[in-house]
């Protein structure tokens, strides 16, 4: 059957202006900070400010944990889901689907209602914030960690592996560290990116919780008084995002990009 | 889970397990006690407070009037139009209209704003997956798109603002190129930071999603349908009509409806956007927390549970669409 073309050809160029225009509108006006020369004084004045520093950190910090805790959290219990309790199953994907139906604004509304106040008071300090937010980040992280996490689990016979280490003698710890993670290695990374690239310029979670001290509020900020470093930053965090999602398809071998849906909008 | 009583007893394969039943029920359930604690914490004890107060007074005492306070001052009027006809005719027209209060008309333009981009970015994605995957473009395009598109969902939040504030603001750099074609858009009753605009921004993250989602739908469509509806004499639309379409409507649909909840969600986009300037059900909430803005504490969490139930009611179509479109697809 011959094929004409035509309209796929224009909706993919009514696609690409709509991918690339407020692309090439960013770059184009984040170097216009000097009249009438191409400049890059934006980048660098948002590179030699210490605050883009101290807050990019501390964002690249809480999304380091927030990796390591849903990773921790996640494994094990799917693991333990398909070996030996199959049967709640049904409830466990129900709690890592709570993201979709609460929304992250409600999210830190009731994280904050729930210990700001007595008998927590956990928002009077900031390891107390911090914990707060990683918290949230990794109830955020649930839907595609747990999937992607128990889609990888059931690639492999998790039962006879199981069987195989213990008969060679191997206990819990040694099953899930040695047996388990490694097999799931593409799976976690690609999780990980996926976090890194979203929780490090999260605003929602982060303006309410710990303020200017992370870099999505530190944008937000900077954004209502410097129009060309606020381009800059824009493309800056769009490099980030397409660094993590290229290295995720590093990784997966050309499986097509992942989303979060209900995330950090 | 890595406790030492667990790993000892753990030793044995799992049809060998210890002799009483109750042992080994509780070693079982020992293994998910840190996802529930997690979960209790971070999710349902936060929701249960804000459902226990979304119910109560400020003095803690039960009541309903936090939610009757959603619909305070909702009204209909009568409004008379003077419509005049050429030839000095002019008649009166008394029309209904809904007056509603801040908090109706948040939900109500935070669901339109979530509905138009649902439906246009859902068509857009389609279209866009249909080009690639069966509309006989190169390969190269397709994964270039699908590449994008990934890039694109997950670009969201204060850098997107800021990237179409570049592009559609007053002087961005498409207003600014319309204007020399001789079309000025905010004079036309454009502004990015009303509905359309948001409703533009949204795009840039809805429809991408539904590039990545559609796409392998439409890779699951089987040669062989198509074939076998050739063979017995169907036209290129029959096939459509009565074979693909059926099989690909649960999750076109399906997937919409996730393009709803995830634009009915949005805070950031929308904050850093109109800096908390548009009435949105996110933003009145956001406004809450930091101080009231309603004046009324109450009504705060009475929102807040609003949009739960919006979106608890989103997700029981979809996951009936999933399943269905599950059935000949994957």
């Amino acid at each position: 059957m011959k094929r004409n073309t035509w309209w796929s050809w224009f909706w993919i160029l009514l696609g690409a202006i709509y991918l690339f225009a407020p692309l090439y509108a960013t770059i184009a006006f984040s170097l216009k900070a000097e009249k009438d020369i191409v400049s890059s004084l934006a980048y660098r004045q948002v590179l030699q400010d210490p605050d883009f520093w101290h807050t990019f950190l501390f964002s690249i910090e809480m999304a380091v944990l927030t990796i390591i805790v849903s990773i921790l959290l996640v494994v094990p219990t799917a693991y333990w889901v398909r070996l030996r309790l199959p049967q709640i199953r049904p409830l466990v994907e129900l709690i890592t689907l709570m993201p979709f139906v609460i929304p992250a604004i409600v999210l830190v509304f009731g994280l904050i209602r729930a210990y700001s106040g007595a008998p927590f008071h956990i928002t009077n300090f900031s390891a107390g914030t911090n914990a707060l937010l990683v918290g949230g980040y990794v109830v955020l992280a649930l839907p595609y960690m747990y999937r992607a996490v128990d889609t990888g689990l059931s690639a492999i016979d998790v039962r006879t592996l199981t069987e195989a280490a213990q008969s060679l003698g191997a206990g819990w710890r040694t099953i899930i560290a040695q047996v388990i993670f490694p097999n799931l290695r593409v799976a976690l990374l690609s999780g990980a990116f996926l976090t890194l690239a979203t929780v490090i310029g999260e605003f929602t979670l982060a303006s309410f919780l710990v303020g200017l001290n992370a870099f999505g509020p530190y944008m937000s900020q900077l954004g209502q008084n410097h129009a060309y470093e606020s381009a800059a930053l824009a493309i800056i965090s769009f490099a980030l995002t397409w660094g993590s999602l290229g290295l995720i398809q590093l990784f997966s071998r050309g499986v097509p990009g992942q989303a979060v849906v209900g995330g950090p909008r | 889970m890595s406790s030492s009583p667990l790993s000892v007893e753990g030793r044995d394969a799992p049809e060998a397990r210890p002799v009483s039943p109750w042992r080994g029920l509780a070693t079982n359930w020992l293994g998910v006690v840190p996802f529930f604690a997690f979960a209790v914490l971070f999710i349902f004890y936060p929701s249960i407070i804000l459902l226990v107060r979304g119910f109560q007074n400020d003095d803690g005492v039960p009541t309903l009037a936090n939610f009757a306070a959603m619909f305070n001052g909702l009204a209909i009027t009568y409004v008379p139009n003077i419509i005049s006809l050429p030839g000095g005719l002019s008649f009166t027209l008394t029309l209904p209209n809904l007056a509603l209060n801040t908090v109706l008309s948040a939900y109500w333009i935070s669901i339109r704003i979530s509905l138009a981009t649902a439906i246009g970015g859902g068509l857009f994605g389609f279209l866009l997956a249909y080009a690639v995957i069966l509309g006989g473009l190169p390969r190269w395009v397709r994964s270039v798109l699908m590449t994008f598109s990934g890039v694109a969902s997950n670009f969201a939040g204060v850098p997107l603002a800021f990237a179409f504030i570049a592009t559609m603001g007053r002087v961005g750099f498409v207003t600014i190129l319309l204007k020399s074609l001789g079309l000025d858009i905010y004079n036309a009753g454009f502004s990015l930071y009303n509905f359309w605009g948001l409703s533009f921004t949204y795009m840039y993250f809805q429809f991408p999603l539904m590039v990545l989602i559609m796409s392998p739908a439409l890779e699951g469509l089987k040669r062989e349908w198509r074939e076998a509806a050739e063979n017995l004499g169907a036209s290129s639309f029959q096939y459509w009509r009565y074979v693909a379409l059926p099989i690909l409507l649960p999750s076109v649909l399906g997937t919409m409806v996730l393009l709803f909840g995830n634009a009915f969600g949005a805070y950031a986009t929308a904050e850093a956007l109109t800096g908390g300037q548009i009435n949105l059900v996110t933003i009145l909430i956001g406004a809450q927390i930091q101080g009231d803005a309603l004046h009324n504490p109450g009504l705060g969490y009475a929102l807040a549970l609003g949009m739960i139930v919006v979106m608890g009611l989103v997700m029981i179509p979809y996951q009936f669409l999933r399943r269905v479109s599950e059935r000949w697809l994957r």
